[in-house]
């Protein structure tokens, strides 16, 4: 926290509590729509978090991360509708599993050198497997889904996360910022500067002394873990869980498209990538009923030019560019 | 005289029944400075590699401060005391010159101020303390030499394994190299292992030399024994030696 503060100049200091300030004070004005609208945004800025610490610090491409998101969410669906544990309790069997999982894809992918595009293919396998498996896990209500019921006598129990539009957004905001914590801190610890020397050259590194299998072990374990975390808000959100949904390999797309569009490597570039990409979205769909055309996929097809003109623009993320125009960071640390 | 440093005894490595590294013997004791000399092709990267932990050796023994380090890997290697730098330089590209330092720096450094301080120091030593906000891509050639050894003197090591580091460089560059590792060697009391094609560096530097030809160790001696050697002026200096 104090690290993240220092490295920022007055300019920086001022913008980020304002940002904090809009976000705190935003239900007073904002509709129920705009707000949902800034829940996604700010899940979206958390799991992004989530998947940067793998790819933009220690620079492993995973492809798979829904499977992580579906693991968390049907963990903690599951333990509610048919136990009654509420979900507080399950976050940590949910981060217990989805972590096993990540241990499982990291030990083969880092024990036996899958490196590169092959590490990302068995991350988008492993996603898919379950995928299948959770189709045919009565448990989960295979392939027809799993619902946890609307109980209006239950809103405002937020210890068993139910709550209405207000709760939600507030939660996804306590989640964003912790996100953006956790990547400061690490970042500016042992463990990011030896993230960073084996995203550089994992050669290098190791002759330097870091054990690259434990260390990519830790990335995986923490992102599985913390992506996990925001599986269990998802469901508890969306009230409705399917395969096809949950462990889609478009899910694991658009999870990592913030942190690339806001710059990978950054702890604020998927803060900037979520709140430039979800309003685009929603901007998209009325941009394309308002003139009528109702076209399957038209909105994908405008969704993937803008961000094909976003990336070619700016190629290292938006937030570094915007960084250095506005000033935000010190000089000469 | 204590025990030595360093014990690379009857090693060994073979290519697909090319014997890159025949049966080679040699043995450092603590702040030797020792080269490793011989044509390209000679076995002198594999002989280093083996050491360093990127290979394995078919045959034979390397002793390290009582450490067996034969088939150890270079993570493990390099917490034993060993700090190597690359060939083909190998900076982290898009981290600052002090930031690549700090890396190494944080090997015996958990508390992360100490660590920018000790990496601070070593910038100093290599003459790089001016360009440490820089980004290491955006180095000179002679610049990211000398990150290299920064970056590998940070780890603390006793033995420094350095890998043709005046190669490329024009001869003030070189001599400037010369002093720093003298400097490094003599005020940090760092044992010193070089490979090198730059005599003048050699015979400046150097307190035996070891030359390899074919993978064998063909003389082993002082650097004017070594150059005075029929053997080494016919199979490695040739011409050269015939001033």
């Amino acid at each position: 926290m104090t690290a993240l503060w220092e490295a920022m100049n007055g300019r920086g200091k001022l913008l980020l509590a304002l940002l904090i300030l809009v976000l705190l004070m935003a239900p007073l004005v904002a509709s129920r729509y705009l707000l949902s609208v800034l829940t996604l945004i700010l899940y979206f800025v958390y799991v992004g978090q989530a998947w940067n610490l793998m790819m933009g610090y220690a620079g492993q491409l995973s492809l798979g991360h829904a499977l992580y998101v579906g693991l968390g969410g049907y963990v903690a669906a599951i333990l509610w509708v048919h136990y009654g544990i509420g979900p507080w309790l399950s976050i940590v069997p949910a981060v217990a599993i989805a972590a096993a999982f990540g241990a499982a894809i990291g030990w083969l992918a880092f024990r036996f050198g899958i490196e590169g595009v092959y590490f990302a293919l068995l991350t988008i396998a492993f996603a898919e497997f379950t995928r299948i498996g959770f189709d045919h896990l009565a448990i989960a209500g295979g392939a027809g889904g799993l619902f946890i019921p609307y109980e209006e006598q239950r809103i405002g129990e937020w210890w068993n996360l139910r709550g209405n539009q207000l709760f939600f957004y507030y939660l996804a905001f306590a989640l964003a910022a912790v996100g953006v914590l956790i990547t400061a801190l690490l970042s500016r610890a042992r463990l990011g500067f030896q993230w960073l020397a084996i995203r550089e050259d994992e050669m290098a590194a190791r002759a330097l002394g870091i054990d690259a299998f434990r260390a990519k072990m830790k990335a995986i374990l923490i992102s599985s873990g913390m992506t996990a975390v925001g599986g269990v808000f998802y469901a508890f959100y969306n009230n409705t869980l399917f395969p096809a949904q949950m462990f889609d390999m478009s899910r694991s797309i658009e999870l990592i498209l913030a942190p690339i569009v806001g710059g990978l490597g950054t702890i604020f570039g998927p803060v900037v990538g979520a709140f430039i990409l979800t309003p685009l979205g929603e901007i998209l769909i009325v941009l394309t009923d308002w003139l009528g055309i109702n076209l399957p996929g038209v909105k994908a097809v405008f969704y993937g030019l803008t961000l094909m003109i976003i990336i070619s623009l700016v190629p290292t993320g938006v937030w570094p560019r915007i960084a250095r125009s506005l000033d935000l960071k010190k000089h000469g640390r | 005289m204590t025990a030595p440093l360093l014990t690379v005894s009857e090693v060994s490595r073979r290519f697909r029944g090319l014997v890159a590294v025949d049966r080679v013997s040699f043995t450092l004791a603590e702040r030797d400075v020792f080269a490793v000399i011989g044509p390209n092709g000679a076995g002198k990267t594999t002989l280093f590699n083996m050491i360093a932990g990127v290979l394995a050796p078919n045959d034979g023994t390397i002793t390290f401060d009582d450490h067996a380090i034969e088939g150890m890997t270079s993570d493990a290697v390099c917490r034993l005391g060993i700090g190597r730098t690359f060939q083909i330089v190998r900076p982290f590209p898009t981290l600052s010159v002090e930031d690549n330092v700090l890396v190494g720096a944080l090997l015996r450094h958990s508390d992360m101020a100490a660590a920018r301080r000790h990496a601070r120091d070593v910038l100093a030593t290599l003459a790089l303390h001016d360009k440490r906000a820089v980004q290491a891509s955006a180095l000179t050639l002679p610049d990211r030499k000398r990150l290299e050894v920064a970056r590998a003197l940070a780890t603390d090591p006793k033995l420094l394994l350095l890998d043709e580091v005046m190669a490329g460089l024009v001869p003030t560059e070189t001599d400037r190299m010369v002093d720093i590792l003298r400097g490094i060697n003599r005020d940090l009391g760092i044992t010193i292992l070089l490979i090198e094609h730059v005599m003048r560096a050699v015979m400046a530097l150097a307190g035996r030399v070891l030359v390899l030809h074919h993978g064998a160790a063909i003389a082993q001696g002082t650097p004017e024994e070594v150059v005075r050697d029929p053997a080494v002026i016919k199979s490695y200096l040739g011409a050269e030696a015939a001033f």
